[in-house]
């Protein structure tokens, strides 16, 4: 049997195994891997590593340039900005993957019943994605917090909404692909319910393509924090966020330009770091790349 | 003759799409007509046609796959297609189905293991290692080592994968089988092994089979009885025997006609195939067949044909306007 010619030659399986393998490979994707490693263990290690408390003023140190006892110098009120661009990767980090994670959940589950579900139901509920979609994701973030007020939690929540329209359409196509499949008929004759089917069949299929955009759209998400932040609609000062050390930054650039420089490489690195290992993996993932 | 186990009667089956901008035009497209059969207890029952015949969707249609228009299917006495919740995944138990392509009939994220144990869990037959156990002892009933439990699969070719899906087909036990083209993906010495296995299972275990193809050399090998269909409609029912080497239709006459005969010396005579099937969606009046036929007559273009009974008992019957 092992012999059999195969008629048909099938798609593997994209794995997800695979196509980490195939990111790995990458230089580009392996320099984003780094680059996003190096900076979430900063954010994550920032309380036992970080030289200073970041809300700690040192009023004989106000506006140090870099030096040996503070490598990125200090701001106006004598604060080590290292310390405060660690802390503050950690509120960008927290919402980020706050709002993302939860994004991938909702706008993923209404892609999946919509896309499986199709006709009238699936065409109404894409209008309302599509009116979302047509939000850029600053406006609608700036609509939710000054709503809301700005808090934590409230980023989370206007930054995820930015996000489920378009988790909502990566899930969708390719349910409504795989619906067509003779294993989701196959379980229907087998007595299975639409939840199971749903659930335990199609789901695992598209995991890897909602993956991929959470990787790309984690990179917009750190945007849009750091925007609001540079705006005031961040989280509030003193805390230490990297949009509102470059805001805070400005008012010193010509004559301390590494206040706000810093931050602003941060944003920068994190941001391209993200994306290159986004595109990494949706190389990785790609059918039409995927057997060269 | 035993019981008869599935009765469907007057299936039909139209899809209707809305097409054309700004002035919307419906197409409906007449999948399934008007198809009656009957399958018995152990019986191997062959549905044969050209591609878009409707044999599949018929087939569909009478397991709910896809919910039909009209008729009625009933199965042991019980309504099919009325059937809702409790009743209906229990009849689903009772009538399984084994697919065309093997490729896209096997969820690639689930091991085979687990996609043999989880119909047991879902209709409560065996849990744990019992369901392990069984899943095993199908694998091996359909020539499979048991170890392949852990494997996923594309892992496997065609052809074993063909067998797991037999394999998850008989997890449920049931009665009935209906075969859509099982082995019209596969290879040519894979088919052979294939169809051996299903007629060893049929054997084993009693099934009754809806047996689905466009070949007619298989049709004939493995099916007791055959009919033909013709443009969502059945036009000749019979023996396997009589319909594929004695057929009255003439459409019949031309698929036995078309079929390779594997004598050297009958080699290059095969008639030219006039024409093509119609469109299910602009179906001719009166006779489906009449514009292709070679026998068509003024009142085939008019009136539909009634069924005539062939001569002799149970030789079946056939919709033509030559026999009635």
């Amino acid at each position: 049997m092992s012999t059999t010619q195969e008629l048909v030659a099938p798609p593997a399986p994209a794995g997800w195994k695979r196509a980490l393998g195939k990111a790995r490979s990458n230089p580009t994707t392996a320099v984003g891997v780094v680059i996003c490693i190096i900076i979430m263990a900063a954010a994550i290690l920032a309380p036992w590593v970080a030289p200073y408390d970041p809300a700690d003023q040192d009023i004989f140190n106000r506006l140090q340039p870099p030096s040996a006892e503070f490598w990125l110098g200090t701001d106006q009120f004598g604060r080590d900005i290292l310390s405060r661009l660690m802390w503050g990767g950690r509120i960008s980090l927290t919402v980020s993957l706050g709002a993302i994670f939860a994004a991938a959940i909702i706008g993923g589950a209404i892609g999946l019943i919509s896309g499986y579900i199709g006709g009238r139901f699936d065409l109404f509920v894409m209008q309302v994605m599509d009116v979302l979609l047509s939000f850029p994701s600053l406006i609608l973030g700036l609509i939710v917090v000054a709503l809301l007020g700005p808090e934590l939690i409230n980023l989370v929540v206007a930054i995820a909404l930015t996000a489920i329209a378009p988790f909502a359409r990566v899930a969708r196509a390719p349910t409504m692909a795989l619906k067509e499949r003779a294993f989701v008929e196959a379980g229907r004759a087998l007595g299975f319910s639409h939840t199971r089917v749903l659930f335990r069949h199609i789901l695992p299929n598209i995991m890897s393509e909602v993956m991929v955009m959470g990787t790309l759209w984690l990179a917009t998400a750190v945007r849009v924090e750091a925007s609001l932040s540079f705006i005031g609609l961040g989280v509030k000062p003193p805390t230490a966020t990297w949009g509102g050390m470059t805001r805070d930054g400005f008012e010193n650039i010509l004559d301390a330009p590494w206040l706000a420089v810093f931050p602003g490489l941060a944003i920068l690195f994190l941001v391209l770091g993200l994306n290159m290992v986004g595109d990494g993996l949706r190389d990785a993932t790609d059918p039409k790349l995927r057997n060269e | 003759m035993t019981a008869p186990v599935l009765i469907v009667e007057g299936l039909r089956k139209h899809f209707v799409a809305k097409k054309g901008f700004p002035k919307p035009r419906t197409i409906r497209v007449r999948a399934v007509e008007d198809i009656s059969f009957t399958i018995h207890a152990g019986e191997a029952f062959g549905l044969v046609g050209e591609s878009g015949c409707g044999k599949s969707t018929a087939a569909r249609a009478l397991l709910r796959l896809i919910e039909p228009d009209a008729g009625t299917v009933t199965w042991k006495g019980e309504n099919v297609l009325t059937a809702k919740g409790a009743a209906l995944k229990a009849l689903r138990r009772r009538m399984q189905i084994v697919f065309q392509d093997p490729y896209s009939s096997l969820d690639p994220r689930q091991s085979i293991g687990s996609a043999l144990m989880e119909p047991m869990h879902v209709h409560g037959l065996a849990e744990g290692q019992e369901a392990r156990r069984r899943a095993g002892a199908l694998l091996e009933e359909v020539g499979l080592p048991p170890a392949a439990l852990d494997r996923f699969p594309h892992e496997f070719s065609g052809g074993q994968r063909q067998r797991i899906g037999i394999a998850r087909a008989l997890t449920v036990e049931p009665e009935l089988i209906v075969a859509d083209e099982p082995v019209s993906a596969l290879d040519v010495s894979v088919q052979a092994q294939v169809l051996l296995l299903m007629q060893d299972l049929r054997k084993r275990r009693g099934l009754s089979f809806l047996f689905v193809s466009h070949d007619l050399s298989v049709v004939r090998w493995f099916c007791d009885r055959v009919a033909v269909m013709y443009l969502g409609r059945i036009v000749e029912e019979g023996p396997a025997g009589r319909v594929l080497a004695n057929p009255m239709h003439p459409y019949a006459q031309m698929l036995r006609d078309a079929s390779p005969v594997p004598d050297p010396a009958r080699r290059g005579v095969l008639p030219r195939i006039i024409g093509e099937i119609p469109s299910a969606a602009n179906p001719p009046p009166g006779c489906p067949f009449h514009p292709r036929c070679v026998h068509a007559m003024p009142q085939c273009s008019q009136v539909m044909p009634g069924w005539t009974l062939a001569a002799g008992d149970n030789q079946g019957g056939v919709a033509c306007h030559l026999h009635g």
